[in-house]
């Protein structure tokens, strides 16, 4: 199981090298690993509607219960089934449709790896290694939405796909770590045996929501449903895979895995079922609206998810029947359609419906296929649309608000039958009206797929005897968790539904006959392009960047003096602070200690330090430091730490020396800050002194004992040879921090030759404001 | 005295002499450097071993008992960052025998790279507060002299900021050992310990843990004292702001990670609200200035700073789970802000500018560099399953638990900023057509011969590697990371190793 999920990733590392060695037959051949897929995952049908479901687990991360398992029921397999059989013919549709392509090694190499993620996203038990599959749908559904990267747009476009999924799948990942400290456990097939623990959770609400907002990313349900038309960039075998077939159909995969656990309760059926209706009609009705054929597939794609998305919100056995039957007929006939949309745009260069016409004569099996693939969409009978669309009226029929419901529907259908007319019926059988080139008939490899999934959506509608028991079935049990007895008709006997599909065929065979005065009202009564959530996108992007722009040119404005006023304000918020919680034991109880000539150095240290703020002469500002220094010296002197002075001393003398030295080669000092900036940065550096001596004040009135001195005292001679304990502390008690030092010294001294000597010019920018 | 605490030290010290007496041999300078960072990489993976099989090792410098003298300890922690200093050291040097320019190399590049590695690692493996101090000096001042070098004009206005800011780091963090000195009479980190849970001044111990969170977040750049980082990192030539991002600030980390689980316990509750609000901005005004740079190398340094804030969120949270986190994202973190600089790099090399608008067209002229860009930057947006997932995901569990729930959101929703900000980077300089067509057709490293090209490619793809290799088998890797997180949350081993008695 491992290497069927993993075989897809090695095969798509190697795919850019095999297809510079065969680029003619690379299709063919990268094809016959999703075939092999399909023969392998066809095995597992019997023992499925039979017993238990397989379950392959192999240790990974144990210690914090993520084990690669995987898991094959019927929901699994259904989904396994179909990205395999379509991710065969999309490959080999893919090998002559971006024949020739410069990069079309690199094409199939993400292909591939999407197909490897998808089958782990559909497989996996374990909930985090369903997570890792899903960003990596998400992640290449960026990098084949960008295909054609030199284009903005398809940028644009496949940013906005990683953004907005990307925003599911942290939710995603949120939500099923807490679903795993909840149950204790991140195995899904474990959740499912204890599902009551959850609904009666704290964390029950906040949960749904998070995986219903990953679901609704995913799945292009309002209002996130804007990233799909828009990913319409893609080329077409990319449109037909991730962005109807199988990518944007995870959400529903993860909403009917979760079901069992999570649904059946008021909160999980109102919210799924309102954004599902919600989405349905919405993507109806916008499908008019649009020119483009795969805009317009788009649309009816995200229609279909929403109503997938209603029927598992309603959750009844009939409910999840339907949403089976027609997630099945969805893929195969708006899989047919999109490469049908692809064979016309690569024979034509045109995408646009209300330019096309005529092509039937070139390209009969294509436009036979496009013609049945659209029969199917608009729920003809007897195409597995068919079948599927009348559950889904049954299912409705039988919900508390069935008025509402079934009126969106009605409408759904009209426009699915619209706009079966306008893809599958005028591009081809209607007068040819304006293509620039002369098409050219495709070859095997293109009609191939079309003819296939079309014509599967024919059979299974005939004889739908054929997918029930092995296929539909155990997906519907899969999904309520029980046992569900699955009967397909083609026919149910007259039924007040009948009527419904007939007004709708009736309504919607009208609505295309009048599509383009239909069109032009809609487009000038549209509003969605100035409000819509697509414009929220946009202005959510605006804003960050705003944000982003306004908080970088405050805080990293490239003026180190306002660095360091923060940083010195951070340290009185944070040293004040912790202050004011305690009593302080200042150390000046002992006022009457303090002796005269100590006191007239403090004065004299501390008005030598004004001189130094204030000096407006460089000589004054060296000599006053000078003074500070000594007088701390002396400080030093005072308090029985000679050694301590004497260094100070010296140190002293050499930097006054020093400064003098160099003295007539500085400038002499400016003024550039105004009195009010003096101002506002003596006061903070007057308070952080102020903590500072607070600080040492309390220090000092601790009682503190002694503990190294004596050792060192005691030690210094008889074990380390020195009668001057102070050197014996540097160059042996703490040698190693003498010798850092002396490190440092060094450093330095490289610093500053290096400094007067190397000056390279450089390119590079200082920090400006950004 | 355990020889392998001393040679992460003595080990580049040797190497930067002998480099500085060769100083007009730069080719005798290259084979130093080189066997150096060898020896140091395999010295350190000798040290990690020794404490994976037989726990916390420590030796008294002079042999004078703890707490008299000087301790090198290591634990599983800093034995980890010292076999993250060796690799990383040992790859930006072989990286920069091809990258750095003749000029610097004889101005004492690789003496001063070993002086550097010689900080890091005395840091990671000292067991004294003011010990740590000087080894703050030595790679405060090596990697001052390291920014400036070469004298370009943007360098030296870098390097000033960087050097007044870590100065007034290194001024606060001496005041706090001073008041601690004062306060008990030790600078053993391990005796430290024991005399703090006793002292009879708690809430002055907050204070001074205050100073400490002050001076090594400075150091570890967290908001709002990170200025220093973005105004620097991208002025150097690449295998210095490569080693720079990859360990400088992960050695704040380390220092505050070390002082608050070891010597501040207590203290580190109370604080535990602040380092998460910290994080939090940390992460947050990191990624927003990411999200508008347009210089390669300052788009890296603000995520630099914005994933400091995941490091630190592990230390606030202070679980078990929380603080291996920290352990694995740090791994993570040096990975792959080493191998981000170094592409950067290559670019500069290949089209000689680091500005996103003039980039383009990468992605078809040079897949290869498209692949070493790829897999760091999406392990940095945590993409799984790259090292960068496993470490966001075990922080995330960690405050799930600890029912941090803004924190855990703030957290996310930077990784998607982040994943954002990285895509920006790919779309300008690899997916646009390069602005002007001539770039795209010039030659890959049009001076460079194989072996050039080798070094400029081999640490790169080995670091590309790593991340690939923890994502994909991260079990070791947790599990040093979660002994490593038991060692630090239960030092009791560490104490008595030092002090070699439990008082």
């Amino acid at each position: 199981m491992l290497l069927a999920v993993v075989s897809g990733f090695a095969a798509a590392l190697f795919a850019p090298f095999i297809h510079r060695r065969l680029p003619r037959y690379s299709g063919w051949l990268f094809a016959t690993l999703p075939a092999g897929l399909f023969v392998y995952f066809v095995s597992f049908s019997g023992r499925i509607a039979e017993a238990e479901p397989p379950r392959f687990a192999y240790t990974w991360l144990g210690s914090l219960g993520i084990d690669l398992t995987f898991h094959v029921d019927g929901l699994s397999l259904l989904f396994a089934l179909l990205i395999a059989a379509i991710g065969a013919l999309v490959i080999v549709y893919s090998g002559s449709y971006l024949a020739g392509h410069a990069e079309q090694g690199i094409f199939f190499s993400h292909m591939l790896a999407f197909m490897a993620s998808m089958l782990g996203l559909v497989l996996a038990d374990n909930a985090i290694v369903l997570f890792i599959f899903w960003e990596l749908t998400s992640l290449s559904s960026y990098f084949l939405i960008g295909f054609d990267h030199r284009r903005a747009g398809a940028r644009h476009a496949a940013l906005q796909a990683l953004l907005v999924t990307g925003l599911g799948g942290l939710a995603l990942l949120a939500g099923l770590i807490l679903m795993g400290s909840v149950f204790g456990t991140l195995e899904i097939s474990q959740w499912m045996l204890t599902g009551d623990a959850i609904r009666f959770h704290v964390l029950y609400l906040p949960i749904v929501l998070l995986i219903a907002g990953a679901a609704f990313t995913k799945s292009a349900q309002i209002p996130f449903h804007f990233w799909l038309p828009n990913a319409m960039e893609a080329p077409a075998p990319v449109s037909t895979y991730l962005h109807s077939a199988t990518m944007v159909k995870a959400g529903i995969y993860l909403l009917a895995r979760l079901n069992p656990v999570l649904g059946d309760t008021v909160m999980w059926s109102a919210l799924v079922t309102t954004f599902g209706a919600a989405t349905m009609v919405t993507g109806a009705y916008l499908a008019l609206v649009h020119v483009d054929l795969k805009r317009i597939l788009a649309y009816t794609t995200i229609s279909a998810l929403g109503m997938m998305t209603m029927l598992l919100g309603i959750g009844t056995p009939i409910a999840i029947q339907a949403c089976v039957v027609f997630l099945l007929a969805h893929a195969l006939y708006k899989g047919a359609l999109f490469l049908v949309a692809g064979a016309i745009d690569h024979a034509t260069g045109v995408r646009d419906a209300t330019r096309l016409g005529g092509l039937f004569g070139q390209m009969p099996v294509v436009a036979i296929a496009g013609l049945v693939a659209a029969l199917s969409s608009a729920g003809v009978p007897p195409h597995l649309g068919f079948v599927g669309k009348e559950l889904v009226y049954q299912a409705l029929s039988e919900h508390l608000l069935n008025a509402i419901l079934l009126g969106a529907m009605l409408l759904t259908s009209i426009s699915f039958v619209a706009v079966a007319g306008v893809v599958g019926y005028r591009p081809f059988f209607e007068g040819m009206r304006d293509v620039a080139r002369e098409p050219h008939p495709p070859g095997l490899s293109l009609c191939l797929g079309p003819a296939l999934l079309a014509a599967l959506g024919l059979i299974i509608g005939v004889a739908p005897g054929l997918v029930e028991h092995w296929l539909v079935a155990p997906a519907a049990s899969a999904i309520g968790f029980q046992p569900v007895a699955v009967e397909l008709a083609l026919w149910h006997g007259f039924h007040y539904n009948l009527l419904l599909t007939l007004f709708a065929f009736a309504t919607g065979m009208f609505v295309y006959s009048r599509w383009d005065g239909f069109r032009a009202v809609c487009t000038s009564l549209d509003a969605s392009a100035s409000f819509g959530p697509a414009r929220g996108y946009d202005l959510l992007l605006t804003a960050t960047s705003a944000a982003a722009r306004a908080t970088t040119r405050i805080l990293q404005s490239g003026h180190l003096h306002f660095y360091l006023l923060t940083i010195v304000v951070t340290a009185i918020a944070l040293i004040g602070g912790s202050l004011l919680t305690q009593h302080l034991p200042l150390g000046v109880s002992r006022w009457s200690d303090v002796r005269i000539h100590e006191f007239v150095l403090a004065v004299l240290v501390l008005a030598a330090t004004v001189l130094v703020v204030r000096a407006r002469k460089l000589i004054t500002a060296v000599v006053s430091l000078g003074v500070v220094g000594y007088g701390v010296a002396l400080f030093f002197l005072f308090f029985s730490a000679p050694d301590l002075a004497m260094t100070q001393f010296a140190i002293e003398s050499l930097s006054v020396l020093l400064l003098v030295l160099v003295l007539f080669r500085l400038p002499e000092i400016e003024r550039y800050s105004r009195t009010s900036e003096r101002v506002r940065d003596a006061v903070p550096a007057l308070i952080f002194g102020g903590l500072m001596t607070i600080l040492v004040l309390t220090v000092t009135a601790l009682s503190r004992e002694a503990r190294l001195a004596p050792f060192f005292a005691e030690h210094s001679y008889p074990d380390a040879k020195g009668m001057n304990v102070v050197n014996v502390i540097l160059v042996d008690f703490r040698g190693l921090d003498t010798m850092g030092e002396i490190t440092v010294l060094s450093i330095a001294a490289i610093g500053v030759f290096s400094l007067l000597k190397l000056f390279l010019k450089g390119k590079r920018e200082s920090e400006g404001n950004p | 005295m355990n020889i392998l605490l001393i040679l992460p030290i003595l080990i580049p010290l040797l190497t930067a002499i002998s480099s500085l007496l060769a100083w007009r041999n730069r080719s005798l300078q290259r084979v130093f450097s080189t066997t150096g960072a060898c020896a140091l990489f395999g010295v350190s993976l000798a040290l990690f071993a020794v404490v994976w099989q037989d726990g916390v090792q420590a030796s008294q410098m002079g042999n004078w008992p703890a707490p008299f003298g000087i301790t090198m300890v290591a634990d599983l922690f800093s034995a980890l960052m010292v076999v993250l200093t060796g690799l990383t050291g040992l790859g930006v040097v072989v990286y920069s025998l091809a990258a750095i320019d003749p000029e610097r190399e004889s101005f004492g590049f690789h003496a001063l790279m070993h002086f550097l590695l010689m900080g890091v690692c005395g840091a990671f493996l000292t067991g004294d507060i003011f010990n740590l101090y000087v080894w703050f000096e030595v790679l405060l001042i090596s990697s001052f002299v390291l920014l400036q070098l070469g004298g370009e004009k943007a360098q030296l206005e870098g390097a000033i900021k960087y050097v007044t800011i870590n100065l007034v780091s290194s001024a606060l963090f001496l005041t706090a050992i001073a008041i601690l000195y004062g306060m008990v009479g030790t600078l053993n980190m391990a005796d430290l310990a024991v005399q703090l849970k006793s002292a009879d001044r708690q809430e002055m111990l907050t204070t001074v843990s205050v100073l400490f969170l002050l001076a090594f977040g400075i150091k570890a750049a967290i908001f709002p004292l990170f200025f220093w980082l973005p105004a620097s990192y991208h002025t150097p030539p690449a295998p210095v702001s490569a080693i720079f991002a990859g360990l400088l600030t992960k050695v704040g980390v380390y220092a505050l990670v070390r002082v608050f689980t070891l010597m501040f316990v207590q203290q580190s509750e109370q604080l535990s609200r602040l380092i998460l609000v910290a994080a939090g901005l940390t992460m947050t005004t990191g990624i927003l200035g990411a999200l508008v740079q347009n210089d390669f190398r300052r788009v890296l340094s603000f995520n630099l700073v914005s994933h400091i804030g995941y490091m630190i969120m592990g230390l606030g949270l202070f679980t078990p789970l929380a603080l291996a986190g920290t352990v694995f994202y740090t791994i993570h973190d040096v990975l792959v802000k080493t191998c981000l600089f170094l592409v950067g790099g290559i670019i500069y090399r290949l089209r000689g500018t680091y500005k996103l608008s003039k980039l383009g067209g990468l992605y078809q002229a040079r897949p290869v560099v498209a692949v070493v860009f790829l897999v760091p930057a999406l392990s940095l947006a945590g993409v799984p399953p790259l090292s960068g997932f496993w470490g966001k995901f075990i922080l995330i569990k960690a405050g799930l638990d600890r029912q941090a729930y803004l924190m855990v959101a703030v957290a996310l929703v930077v990784g998607l900023l982040t994943l954002y900000s990285m895509a920006i980077v790919w779309s300008e300089a690899f997916w646009k057509r390069a602005p002007d067509d001539r770039q795209a057709e010039a030659p890959l490293l049009p001076t460079a011969q194989l072996h050039s090209r080798l070094l400029y490619f081999i640490p790169v793809g080995v670091l590309a590697c790593l991340m690939v290799l923890i994502g994909a088998l991260p079990e070791p890797f947790y599990d040093i990371a979660g002994r490593a997180a038991e060692q630090l949350m239960n030092p009791t081993d560490y104490v008595r190793t030092v002090l070699g008695r439990l008082p």
